[in-house]
């Protein structure tokens, strides 16, 4: 028998794996107990955003698998794209509302700035994600959509290579590109979330808090804490 | 970043923890939203009318179809004279300030009307020696004689339009055949437009037009751009648009076709194209779009913003979120470490 293999000082596996679990171990990974202010329906909206986005994803896929003109032929077809658009809706409507409560948390505190920014850039990539759907549809919407919209497109210059009345590059851009995208940053935002963990409270004797961005505290105690997206 | 940083007194949670199951959460939370989602689907389903084609656009609006397309001949439709990135015109070119991003960008999807809309279909109708006589005479005059013909041939037609739009009798100049969709334009000096725009309002009602703006050097095809830029030259999509509420002035970038809700996370961007100087401005969707630019890049920093950031904790709604929080014993002055 041979000696177990001894780990090379410099693996670079071994790096990336040491730093992901000193980031984020797995009991914050995974949190079974989250801070006790964490008590509001407020809280919910975070988690919803993201189930909303497994339907679209999961809905999408389904369009995907049988084609873009699937949906146009069969009531099957016709039930999954109703199911895709209105989780959209539902994804905005839940994300926008997130978003507030977030704002009137000043969630952004204790180091929680980059928190905020994932998830404000998520939002704002998600607008062109659904941009691309509602020109993809192949009907009276889609030629309408895109002949209004490429004006804008093309008054900043972004129609020389975003063409919105090519259904080609718009399809690509819908089920592919712009959703690995939101998905890239909606992990990371849940991810940091679960780094940093839920915004605490402001303390009610606090005269002029505000917030000093990236701290380098961090809520390092918080490591063992839950809380929610 | 020093300067951007203010005062923050929150400090890592001390206090105690409730027992949560985030995976558990997930699963239930997903299991609501589609279920919510298959009952709006049930109830409402979602909309999907048939999209037009320049077939039915030569049927039903036969004089308005020969136009725009004797516009496109002539170079003087919104798309002949639109600018980069169709073409070297300067009608829909907008730049502020030192900004010209669309003159920059240049042209990248040429289109030249005149052949791509109208003489290079015309020429794919075999077995018509009138009208090949007539291409080539076009083609081969100069381009004042070719202005003359085409003013010719589209001022009787704009006089027809004009008067349908302000719902008056037409000049008899211009005769629609309700029973063929046919269009006769009296016009005297037009040269061999006539018999041009004639075969191209036959070609568009057999479904040859539309055929043949999708043709490229290859098989297969998935750019629409050239069908949809001269249909939108013409009138067919607009009054569908219009009956539809989806017009700019209708906040139609909100909307979609029904009652359907759309895409109403464009609210503020179509709020900007409501108001004043946007409305009526040449450069209305730059400086929209560089407003909205400049409002989304503050939108990711509002962390960074003073008194943005810290308007939140002034207006107590943070007591409401909390409220379960602050009643219980040690909130005051431990809350947060």
């Amino acid at each position: 028998m041979s000696a177990p293999p001894t780990r090379p000082s410099k693996s670079w596996t071994v790096k990336i794996r040491e730093r992901g679990v000193e980031a984020l171990p797995p009991e914050r990974l995974l949190p079974d107990g989250q801070p006790t202010y964490v008590a509001s329906w407020i809280y919910v909206f975070g988690v919803a955003s993201i189930a909303s986005l497994m339907v679209i994803i999961g809905s999408g896929c389904i369009l995907t698998l049988k084609g873009p003109a699937w949906w146009h032929v069969t009531g099957i077809g016709h039930f999954f794209n109703s199911v895709h658009m209105w989780s959209v809706e539902l994804f905005f409507f839940t994300m926008v509302i997130h978003l507030w409560g977030k704002y009137w948390m000043a969630a952004w505190r204790g180091g929680r700035a980059h928190v905020w920014v994932t998830g404000a850039v998520t939002f704002l990539v998600a607008v062109p994600a659904a941009l691309t759907g509602y020109v993809s549809q192949q009907n009276f919407d889609a030629q309408w959509i895109s002949t209004q919209a490429k004006d804008a497109m093309n008054s900043v210059g972004v129609g020389a290579f975003f063409n919105l009345t090519d259904f080609g590059q718009m399809y690509s851009y819908h089920v592919l590109l712009l959703p690995v995208v939101v998905v890239l940053l909606v992990s990371a935002h849940v991810l940091l979330v679960r780094r940093n963990g839920v915004v605490p409270p402001f303390e009610l004797h606090e005269r002029m808090p505000a917030a000093r961005v990236e701290s380098p505290v961090a809520d390092g105690a918080e490591a063992s804490s839950g809380g929610q997206s | 970043v020093s300067f951007l940083r203010t005062e923050d007194s929150t400090r890592p949670w001390k206090g105690g923890y409730a027992p949560y199951d985030l995976v558990k959460e997930l699963c239930i939370a997903l299991g609501v939203i589609a279920l919510l989602a298959v009952v709006l689907t049930v109830l409402f389903s979602s909309p999907d009318d048939k999209p037009s084609t320049i077939t039915q656009w030569s049927h039903e609006l036969p004089a308005d179809f020969t136009t725009a397309a004797t516009k496109e001949l002539a170079g003087t439709s919104p798309t002949a004279e639109y600018g980069p990135p169709y073409n070297s015109g300067t009608a829909s070119v907008q730049h502020a300030a030192f900004l010209n991003l669309q003159e920059w960008l240049g042209v990248s999807h040429p289109i030249s009307t005149a052949y791509d809309f109208v003489i290079n279909p015309l020429k794919t109708i075999p077995n018509d020696p009138g009208l090949r006589k007539a291409i080539a005479e076009y083609e081969a005059a100069p381009e004042k004689t070719k202005k003359e013909w085409d003013e010719a041939f589209a001022t009787p037609l704009e006089e027809y339009a004009k008067a349908v739009e302000e719902k008056k009798t037409p000049p008899s100049t211009v005769v629609v055949n309700t029973t063929t969709d046919g269009v006769t334009v009296k016009a005297g000096g037009a040269g061999p437009v006539p018999t041009m725009m004639t075969g191209l309002l036959s070609l568009a009602q057999s479904g040859g037009v539309d055929g043949s703006l999708l043709t490229s050097r290859q098989f297969y095809q998935t750019d629409y751009t050239k069908p949809l830029l001269f249909m939108a030259d013409g009138g067919l999509l607009a009054e569908r648009a219009e009956a539809q509420h989806l017009l700019g002035k209708q906040w139609g970038l909100m909307n979609e076709t029904g009652s359907y809700p759309g895409q109403p996370w464009l609210w503020l961007y179509a709020l900007w194209y409501q108001v004043e100087p946007f409305k009526a401005s040449h450069n209305a969707d730059l400086l929209v779009l560089l407003m909205m630019g400049l409002l989304s890049v503050a939108f990711i920093c509002i962390p960074f913003i003073p008194i943005i950031n810290r308007i939140p904790r002034w207006v107590p709604i943070y007591k409401l979120i909390w409220r379960e929080h602050y009643r219980g014993p040690g909130a005051r002055g431990h809350s947060s470490g």
